[in-house]
């Protein structure tokens, strides 16, 4: 259900030049359902689920997505234009476990890594471990909160 | 006038993060640092020009009643952020996990976890790389 | 054009320079991943240039491009990167 209404309400925000006509809902429509046929035989919840629509979930996304994320790529991007130009680098691969179960809060938890401060996702092994590059490390064996600072509890929050 | 200043003040941040991606390709001694700075400030960059085209298109449309061209406009250069927000760092996370598959390890670094662990999975495999 | 259509064109030629630099690393990379990596920028930075003169020339057509190319993009680097992993 989740896919339908992305699929549905992107394809009519694309089309959309002013006016909307009867047809272009139509195409949209079934082009939305055609699209998450496709995927749900892939996606471990079945078609009519409605776990991607709760609006507390939704409401955690957008909270998140403005607030710790934005903060978090800004003071990377500072970070590393300051790495650049002073060229003081200490790099080196770790691994953590954050312990999660679904693959979108893994793919979720890896894209804010990959973003945000001084740090690179470079593989997820199958029970969920992370192997991180991080540009500047202090420890060979730093905690979760040094890696990914608040992430982890955020993610787990919307995507468990 | 007070627009294009606006304007102006978002796309001098992206100039600036855009050139430091672009230097940092020569001036990091890796593959893994340079998809650090390759990624995170391109990404930042492009981010800004559209902040900046977003907020030209938002204006205008304001200023101009009845011309819904410029909405139009806002609205696709918003779904081209989403699509450059995600795709992204996936690119950048396929391509580590590539570079680190096909042997080229981290140059300078303290710990390399990650080698550990494929090292240890070959000596269980019987001594069989993969 | 107004003011900030001549900056957006400005941007469009710094972005451009910004390409023939980083073409630079494409060129010399010692390595395959080191090449991958700059191409990724490059399309970052085309994507950018297209959503610029979208904006310049008033033609959402450009900004649909500008999508549709990066989608395609990013799909050739993946691509490029399951080569690199020797998958097939």
């Amino acid at each position: 259900m989740f896919v339908f209404v992305v699929s549905f309400v992107t394809y009519l925000l694309l089309s959309w030049s002013g006016d909307m006509s009867i047809q272009e809902v139509t195409i949209a429509f079934f082009l939305a359902i055609a699209v998450s046929f496709m995927v749900s035989r892939s996606s471990r919840s079945g078609f009519w689920s409605m776990k991607g629509l709760s609006p507390r979930r939704l409401w955690n996304f957008l909270h998140y997505i403005f607030g710790p994320f934005a903060v978090g790529l800004f003071q990377a991007n500072i970070d590393v234009a300051k790495r650049v130009i002073t060229g003081e680098i200490n790099p080196g691969i770790v691994k953590f476990n954050p312990r999660l179960k679904t693959d979108i809060g893994r793919m979720m938890l890896a894209n804010s890594i990959t973003l945000t401060p001084g740090t690179l996702t470079v593989d997820i092994d199958d029970e969920g471990v992370f192997y991180v590059h991080a540009i500047n490390l202090e420890t060979p064996n730093p905690a979760e909160e040094q890696i990914c600072g608040s992430f982890g509890k955020w993610v787990r929050r919307i995507a468990e | 006038m007070l627009l294009a200043f606006f304007v102006g003040l978002l796309l001098l941040v992206s100039v600036v993060f855009n050139c430091l991606g672009a230097v940092s390709l020569y001036r990091f001694p890796d593959v893994y640092t340079r998809l650090h700075g390759a990624t995170k400030c391109t990404t930042f960059g492009t981010l800004f020009i559209a902040f900046a085209l977003l907020l030209y298109s938002i204006i205008r449309f304001m200023a101009v009643e009845g011309e819904s061209r410029f909405l139009v406009l806002f609205i696709h250069v918003l779904i081209a952020a989403v699509v450059l927000l995600i795709s992204n760092p996936a690119g950048a996370h396929a391509l580590a996990r590539a570079a680190h598959r096909s042997g080229i390890l981290p140059e300078p670094a303290i710990v390399d976890s990650l080698e550990d662990m494929e090292k240890e999975m070959t000596r269980q495999r019987g001594g069989v790389a993969l | 054009m107004s003011a900030s259509q001549y900056l957006f064109v400005g941007m469009a030629l710094i972005m451009a320079l910004l390409v023939i630099l980083v073409s630079g690393r494409l060129i010399v990379g010692p390595t395959t991943a080191d090449r991958l990596i700059a191409l990724d920028v490059i399309n970052t930075l085309v994507s950018g240039i297209m959503l610029l003169l979208g904006a310049v020339y008033d033609s959402v057509v450009m900004v649909d491009v500008a999508i549709v190319y990066m989608a395609l993009s990013f799909v050739s680097t993946l691509y490029f990167a399951r080569h690199l992993e020797g998958g097939f």
